[in-house]
């Protein structure tokens, strides 16, 4: 195993997202959700990060890395492991399933030789499920980074896909 | 008062002056002048008109066209074309792209809008659209012409209910949260709308935000509480930026802050911004995810009312339960109690979604029945088939039939059906659905969103979800239907939270109502519906086919054979069941049989 230093880059994205949105313990969930907006993912060292820049038993902030662990593992939005250049949300659920998402899904999965959660080889695209987007009435519907996609057909996934460097 | 025969309105807010608007004014000025047109020919200085994307922009009335995208070099022509010789100036006329809305379109028959009655009519980002909608009026009538306790008892006659779902009535919590001593007290918003395909709340988020910060300062003031969170789900960046544009113009207009219109009420607001967790809509754990921890449920009571965020009381309720009650404040309760049956009052907004032809986003008034709403409001079933079951409640919610069509909208009716108003998502399904499916569906996504704290929603959605799929891949066996059932009845009463005591509602629902498709799975292995792929096989009709060859070509496991001109053959042990076959060819020769 490599051991990993924690570079500049860690510790000043966790300061930054800490001034951004508090000391407090309720903070916890912003600032993850920041860090992993950054790297794509929430890194170990980010966990000890922020663990060593928010405990502070002198203000009655008690925090444990443990907890950080198991927010970032409780939430779908935030991911324990590296993921692709870009992330395909991929909508899952009835309004979307009952006017072809089937096709789209398996379409996207042959197309990247991927199944959910998995990242390609060369890191530029993960394929994941996501909970129900409320755009149901123009499913199927799918989300690519911030861009969202709608009334998808499969004859459509290579060209949507070609935009992404 | 002088008379002039034109009136020119330019708009001059910041966008319009970046493109030069005061320079067009002038111009305007100049030419109008130098034609001698000055006496007759008012130019006033106006607001936004348009979307000030191509500024800057211009009225002309009484003709009324929009002008956009000019110079000042533009300015002599126009002057001349329209005002000396009266011709409009295609070339700068506002092209009106004609906005398609598949969401909400123009109001529908038997429809009645109050909590979308400015979606998509006012502009979210400007609070000065919400106000001269009567926006803010009801707070101020709240502020300086009603004691607390007098707002409280006016959404007490209103009947407003919780349009979170469960429907407990809103002045009723209110004047709890208000009695606990203990302070301070909180406001909270549930926008945490995870319910698949009902998107009612993200609508008014987006579409009308100030209507629901209002409410909350109308709660604010009745409970007694300085402060409040929006609990927003990830998936919606939209409402969240819509929501927090709408706070910032709301405390710079003196609405949220210290001092509210002068008054000594206090109060603010702040949005949350879930990670993706479905059980966070559930109270407890939405206040749990807004204190920085894992969204996991605890045990009612202690109600939030009585001790919820940071240990103190706190208010929660659903985004469309606060949109309802600024217009509740300054229509009157006896107004929004006019609408309903006797337990249920006002409207409620659905996402209707599924084999209907007009799907979309309906407010209807309660009382109303499924069958008006279906095929009324929704313009019946798509592609002339026949109905099923009607989906209500989400995925906690119950299949209804053919028989409760004549049902009221009704929380206390819809329960006694076997089912519930829920948010508002309704999923209604013609006859090709298979109502086994159906429940393995939303099994496997209450399985999956299942937090994990407490076992029987843990270990038993898993188990419901293995027994359905078994029975959907014709495994099923006899005793299997008595076993869920069991199984059920232990996950709905044994379960912490509403989210694994709902959820085997869908297959209880199914099970009493579409006992015979769950039989004909398990003792005939048979899919009625065919939907089901291990119980269906599909088969090529040998006088309709043609012998065209376009399906043996597509079959991706060469599972048909034939030759040229003859007909062709399915070999079932080889089909995969994928339906290409079906949906290439084109003589309709291949049926699907079960």
């Amino acid at each position: 195993m490599t051991v990993q230093t924690i570079d500049h880059d860690v510790v000043s994205v966790v300061q930054a997202a800490i001034e951004k949105h508090g000391k407090n313990r309720d903070a916890m969930i912003p600032v993850l959700s920041e860090i992993n907006r950054v790297f794509g993912y929430v890194p170990r060292e980010a966990i000890q990060e922020v663990r060593k820049q928010l405990h502070d038993p002198a203000r009655q902030v008690h925090i444990a890395e443990s907890q950080l662990y198991s927010l970032t593992s409780f939430y779908d939005m935030l991911s324990t492991k590296p993921r692709g250049r870009h992330v395909i949300k991929f909508c899952e659920n009835a309004p979307c399933h009952v006017v072809g998402g089937k096709a789209i899904w398996d379409g996207l999965r042959e197309k990247l030789s991927l199944e959910n959660g998995e990242t390609t080889p060369d890191n530029k695209w993960t394929l994941v499920t996501t909970s129900c987007l409320g755009l149901c009435s123009v499913g199927p519907v799918l989300l690519i980074d911030d861009d969202m996609y709608g009334n998808v057909t499969p004859e459509q996934i290579s060209e949507i896909l070609e935009h992404y460097e | 008062m002088a008379f002039y025969r034109s009136h020119v309105l330019v708009c001059v807010d910041p966008q319009c002056l970046a493109k030069g608007a005061h320079e067009i004014v002038d111009a305007l000025q100049d030419e109008f002048v130098a034609q001698g047109l000055i006496d007759e020919i008012q130019v006033l200085e106006t607001s936004r008109i348009g979307g000030c994307s191509d500024g800057p922009e211009m009225m002309v009335y009484p003709e009324g066209v929009h002008y956009h995208g000019m110079t000042t070099d533009d300015v002599p022509f126009l002057v001349e074309e329209h005002f000396l010789k009266g011709r409009i100036v295609e070339r700068f006329r506002e092209v009106v792209k004609p906005v398609i809305d598949e969401e909400l379109g123009p109001l529908r028959p038997k429809e009645v809008r109050v909590v979308l009655r400015n979606c998509g009519e006012i502009d979210p980002n400007n609070i000065e659209d919400y106000l001269a909608a009567d926006g803010y009026q009801a707070l101020g009538k709240a502020l300086f012409e009603m004691t607390p306790e007098k707002v409280i008892d006016e959404v007490v006659s209103s009947g407003l209910r919780g349009r979170g779902g469960a429907g407990f009535p809103a002045g009723k919590k209110w004047a709890i949260t208000r009695q606990v001593e203990d302070n301070p007290k909180y406001m909270i918003c549930n926008a945490d709308e995870g319910d698949p395909g009902a998107f009612m709340n993200r609508r008014v988020l987006e579409g009308d935000p100030h209507s629901v910060i209002e409410g909350m300062i109308i709660g604010g003031y009745a409970v007694g509480a300085s402060y409040g969170y929006i609990y927003c789900r990830a998936e919606y960046p939209v409402a969240v930026e819509t929501l927090n544009i709408a706070i910032k113009q709301a405390r710079e207009f003196g609405f949220l802050g210290n001092n509210i219109l002068g008054t000594d009420f206090n109060f603010d607001l702040e949005v949350r911004v879930g990670a993706g967790a479905f059980v966070c809509g559930e109270e407890t754990a939405l206040m749990a995810s807004i204190m920085g921890k894992r969204g996991e449920p605890t045990p009612r009571p202690p109600f939030p009312s009585v001790r919820g965020v940071w240990g103190k009381p706190s208010n929660n309720n659903n985004v469309e339960t606060y949109s309802n009650v600024p217009q509740i404040i300054l229509k009157g309760a006896p107004w929004y109690a006019s609408m309903g049956t006797e337990r249920s009052k006002g409207t409620k907004t659905f996402a209707v979604g599924g084999n209907v032809v007009k799907p979309g986003l309906i407010e209807v008034p309660m009382g109303i029945s499924l069958r008006e709403i279906i095929f009324e409001v929704a313009g019946g079933i798509k592609d002339g088939k026949k109905f099923k079951a009607v989906q209500t409640g989400g995925p906690m919610g119950g299949c209804l039939t053919e028989q409760h069509l004549d049902l009221p909208l009704d929380y206390e009716a819809l329960t006694q059906a076997g089912s519930m108003m829920g948010s508002g998502g309704l999923v209604v399904m013609d006859e090709a659905s298979c109502m086994v499916d159906i429940a393995r569906f939303f099994m496997d996504f209450t399985q999956a969103e299942s937090c994990g704290k407490c076992t029987p929603c843990r270990v038993g959605t898993r188990r419901i979800l293995e027994l359905l799929q078994k029975i959907c891949d014709g495994k099923g066996q006899d005793g299997d239907i008595e076993k869920l059932e069991n199984l059920c009845h232990e996950v709905a009463r044994n379960s912490l939270c509403g989210l694994g005591q709902g959820a085997p509602t869908p297959v209880l629902s199914t099970l009493k109502h579409f006992r015979h498709e769950y039989e004909a799975h398990i003792y005939e292995k048979r899919c009625p519906a065919k939907v089901c792929r291990p119980l269906i096989r599909y088969e090529i009709q040998a006088p309709t086919c043609t012998g065209c060859t376009v399906c043996a070509r597509n079959c991706p496991v060469e599972a048909i054979s034939g030759e040229r001109r003859q007909a062709h053959h399915i070999d079932a042990e080889t089909c995969i069941r994928c339906g290409i076959c079906m949906q290439v060819c084109n003589f309709n020769a291949i049926a699907v049989e079960s």
